[in-house]
């Protein structure tokens, strides 16, 4: 049992969880994530690690309620427990050696870009953050990442806060000005990350994407997270999460990411939600 | 042996053959000659005194017989069930020449099974029970070993070793120990009950086991030998899927069978949406390959409703590598073959789903290196197989994430670890054993390995105090 030692709801549908666990705690790096089980039936997960150093033995996940399990995710309370745990999976993030580093975070993105950016900071690093959000409450994280740079960002789609607009239109705007990002890094929503890989090949800036297929195992024995990457299949799980958005085959992603749909719908309606 | 009837038990999980009676097993232990020489010792890989414990059965004396099997095996029940006797013991029985062997699988799995059902599988063995009061028991457990994976290679070794007096500890990356026999064989042919009790014995040996440890990325070898572990036994299993590099293969509706049937074993997705991890049913399914690994798949499909369930397999009958028990409940089950064939592409929709498969005809040459007729394709013989659900069983290889690790350790070019018959790999504090060594293979043989390198570690470990 792994026990939740701190509970925070970040917005309605974004929960924050510090959960004991010294051991992943302690291997942990930028870029892994863990995968876990709730209850005897329930399913594997994996999610970002986004903290694994304060207090020492903790980590800490953040949570957008996204169905079944996401849902019972953010329903628990500090004293509950997880029944499994398993990580820290995936290489660590090839970010953390570049020196001048744009994140484009859309979402929960930000749990993962979070922990990124600061290692590139403490290697003396410069980074720069373009935050995108449905809507203002649905901004997380801003006040961490502004601490780390003056350079951050902010668009909703329906302009409750920041720019009005997708994260791209100000990634344009960027990369017009400022040609000496040695990196891109983007993460969010699928259709996002593609079309950040799209219009940062237009402008010729390696970009990497750190891609949310659907796992099992998490130890590549399955090959259920397979992508098709610079047209060779690669297994998310433990040749990424990260892969170079240049190379990705985004559309057969986004197909494979709708293959449980219906299941799931009924999962979540059963659990006694929309 | 009595059968669940095919019709029912294509509409459940249960164990499809149900085990000998008392009478019946006394019945066909008689038969045994009781050979001097027995020649069903020689074909099995972990020596099981055969004759000794039929000449129980023939007793009575079900309790006697557990324990001489128990003294080679670890996991009779588990055995009893799915080793291929056809091929070992079975076919080495004097008996077998006048075409009718004792059924030394089944009299196995009677034994383990009257043990389970009498809680006689509960009690330690009294050889243990001595151990753990001689001094040699003592001066042992203070050395640590681990053990890197619970397939029936890791629990072989860890009990062998435990039952030495070393303190043992398995590691194990899923949430629950077992290896294949948790998450590849289904529960029809292997109820998971069955792989916890046996484990449960394990665990009373005094092994520790520690689910959801990635060995590699959790810790690594060298952390490990740091917190005090001074001998290493990687039992990691053949846990990587191969797929046949055919255009279409990431298609919606193509598994691996080890995702197909992860789901289902381990995740109980079989019982969804009371268990949350779903699996898609076909309504006409191919299951590509035709050992073990395809029939479970083929068969895991028929119960959870599809209408169609197809082997693909690109030799004949006769080269199907699957046990022969397996193929003739696939038979009775409705499982269709097209043999003779490979696919070359898998065609979807435009919304990414499967389609249809598109396949040659082959004819066989002379035998390969496997020693079976090659297959070579018939020119223009192409033909469009419609499904909407494929399952690639073609085999699989060492999965490198604990082995990219440890680059002093020696491997072949496959990519497995090399090893001796012992277990000793080119790195002195670690062995091997199991599929990870021999690529995929059987659980008995995986057993037998994990014996050897519990003897090999338990001499080097001796040496290692002695000087
Ligand atoms: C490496 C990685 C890191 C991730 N990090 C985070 C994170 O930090 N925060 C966060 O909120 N989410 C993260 N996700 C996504 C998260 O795993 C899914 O939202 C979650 O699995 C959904 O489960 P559910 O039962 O709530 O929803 P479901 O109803 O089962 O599914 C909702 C959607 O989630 C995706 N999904 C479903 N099952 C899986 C699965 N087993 N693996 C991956 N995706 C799945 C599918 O696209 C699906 O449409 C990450 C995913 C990956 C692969
Ligand atoms: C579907 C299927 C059906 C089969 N049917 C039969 C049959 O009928 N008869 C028969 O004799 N054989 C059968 N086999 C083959 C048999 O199951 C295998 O040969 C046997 O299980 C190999 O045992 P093992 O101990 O080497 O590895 P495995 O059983 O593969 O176990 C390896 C374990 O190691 C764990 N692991 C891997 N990497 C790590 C790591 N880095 N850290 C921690 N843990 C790790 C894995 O999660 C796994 O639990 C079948 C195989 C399959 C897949
Ligand atoms: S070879 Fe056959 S008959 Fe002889 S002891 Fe073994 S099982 Fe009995
Ligand atoms: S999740 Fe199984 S191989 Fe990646």
């Amino acid at each position: 049992m792994y026990r939740i030692l701190k509970k925070e709801d970040l917005n309605p549908s974004v929960c924050y969880l510090e959960i004991s666990s010294p051991q992943i705690a302690k291997a942990a790096q930028p870029g892994q994530f863990i995968i876990l089980r709730i209850t005897e039936k329930g399913e594997r997960i994996p999610l970002t690690i986004h903290g694994f150093d304060e207090p020492e033995d903790t980590i800490s996940i953040i949570v957008q309620k996204a169905g079944k399990t996401t849902d019972q995710l953010c329903s628990l309370n500090a004293g509950d427990g997880l029944l499994d745990l398993a990580g820290p999976l995936g290489k660590p993030s090839l970010a953390v050696k570049e020196k001048r580093v744009l994140f484009i975070a859309g979402g929960v993105g930000a749990a993962e870009a979070y922990p990124i950016a600061r290692a590139i900071k403490q290697e003396r690093g410069e980074v720069a953050v373009i935050l995108g959000a449905k809507s203002a409450e649905d901004l997380i994280l801003e006040k961490q990442l502004r601490a780390l740079t003056s350079k951050v960002y902010v668009s909703t789609d329906d302009g409750s806060y920041g720019r009005k607009g997708f994260v791209t239109d100000l990634l344009s705007e960027i990369l017009l000005k400022d040609k000496s990002f040695d990196l891109i890094y983007a993460i969010g929503p699928l259709a996002m990350m593609a079309a950040v890989s799209n219009l940062s090949r237009h402008y010729k800036v390696k970009t990497l994407v750190s891609l949310n297929s659907i796992m099992l195992d998490g130890t590549g024995m399955c090959g259920s997270c397979r992508v098709t990457v610079g047209n060779e299949t690669k297994f998310a799980c433990v040749d990424g999460p990260e892969f170079d958005g240049h190379l990705v085959d985004f559309d057969e992603l986004m197909k494979r990411q709708a293959r449980f749909k219906k299941k799931e719908c009924r999962s979540r309606k059963l659990a006694g939600k929309k | 042996m009595k059968e669940q009837n095919p019709q029912e038990r294509i509409n459940n999980f249960n164990e499809v053959a149900l085990g000998y009676t008392p009478e019946q097993a006394i019945l066909e232990a008689k038969r045994c000659l009781g050979c001097k020489n027995a020649g069903c010792i020689q074909g099995c890989p972990v020596e099981i005194d055969i004759p000794g414990f039929i000449a129980e059965i023939k007793k009575g004396s079900f309790d006697k017989a557990y324990q001489v099997l128990k003294e080679k095996n670890n996991l009779p029940a588990v055995c009893g069930r799915v080793c291929p006797q056809e091929t070992q013991c079975e076919k080495a029985c004097v008996l077998a020449k006048k075409g009718k062997p004792i059924a030394v699988g089944s009299l196995e799995r009677f034994v383990a099974d009257w043990a389970i059902s009498h809680g006689v599988s509960e009690r330690p063995e009294q050889k243990f029970k001595e151990l753990e009061r001689n001094t040699q028991y003592a001066i042992g457990n203070t050395k640590k070993i681990a053990i890197i994976g619970s397939g029936p290679a890791g629990l072989t070794a860890a009990a062998d070793l435990a039952k030495t007096g070393y303190q043992v500890i398995i590691f194990e990356s899923l949430h629950a120990v077992g290896g294949v026999l948790r998450y590849g064989i289904p529960e029809f042919r292997l109820p998971k009950e069955i792989v916890d009790t046996e484990v449960g014995y394990i665990e009373k040996l005094g092994v520790k086991m520690e689910v959801n440890a990635v060995i590699g990325r959790i810790k690594t070898i060298d952390q490990l030998r740091v917190e005090g572990f001074k001998a290493f036994f990687i039992a990691t299993g053949a846990g990587l899927p191969y797929f046949l590099g055919i255009k279409g293969e990431n298609l919606n509706g193509v598994y691996s069978a080890n995702e197909f049937l992860t789901r289902v074993n381990l995740m109980n997705a079989y019982r969804f949406p009371d268990y949350d991890t779903p699996v898609n049913i076909g309504r006409k399914v191919a299951v590509i390959g035709a050992g073990n690994v395809a029939l479970d798949s083929a068969r895991v499909s028929r119960r959870l409703g599809a209408g169609e369930v197809t082997i693909v397999y690109r030799r004949s009958e006769s080269e199907m590598p699957a046990r022969f028990e397996e193929i003739k409940h696939a038979r009775e089950e409705g499982i269709k073959f097209e043999l003779l064939t490979s696919p070359i592409k898998i065609y979807g929709y435009e919304n990414g789903w499967v389609r249809a498969m598109r396949c040659l005809r082959n004819r066989l040459a002379e035998p390969d290196a496997s020693g079976r007729r090659r297959p070579v394709a018939i020119p223009d013989s192409e033909f469009d197989f419609d499904c909407d659900l494929v399952v690639v069983a073609v085999g699989q290889g060492p999965n490198p994430l604990l082995l990219s690790t440890i680059p002093e350790l020696k491997l072949n070019k496959r990519g497995n670890i090399e090893a001796d018959p012992e277990g000793r790999t080119s790195v002195p504090d670690i062995f091997a054993g199991g599929d990870i060594v021999t690529g995929a293979a059987t659980v008995i043989e995986a057993m037998g390995m994990g014996k050897r390198a519990a003897r090999a570690i338990d001499n080097y470990l001796t040496k290692l105090i002695n000087c």
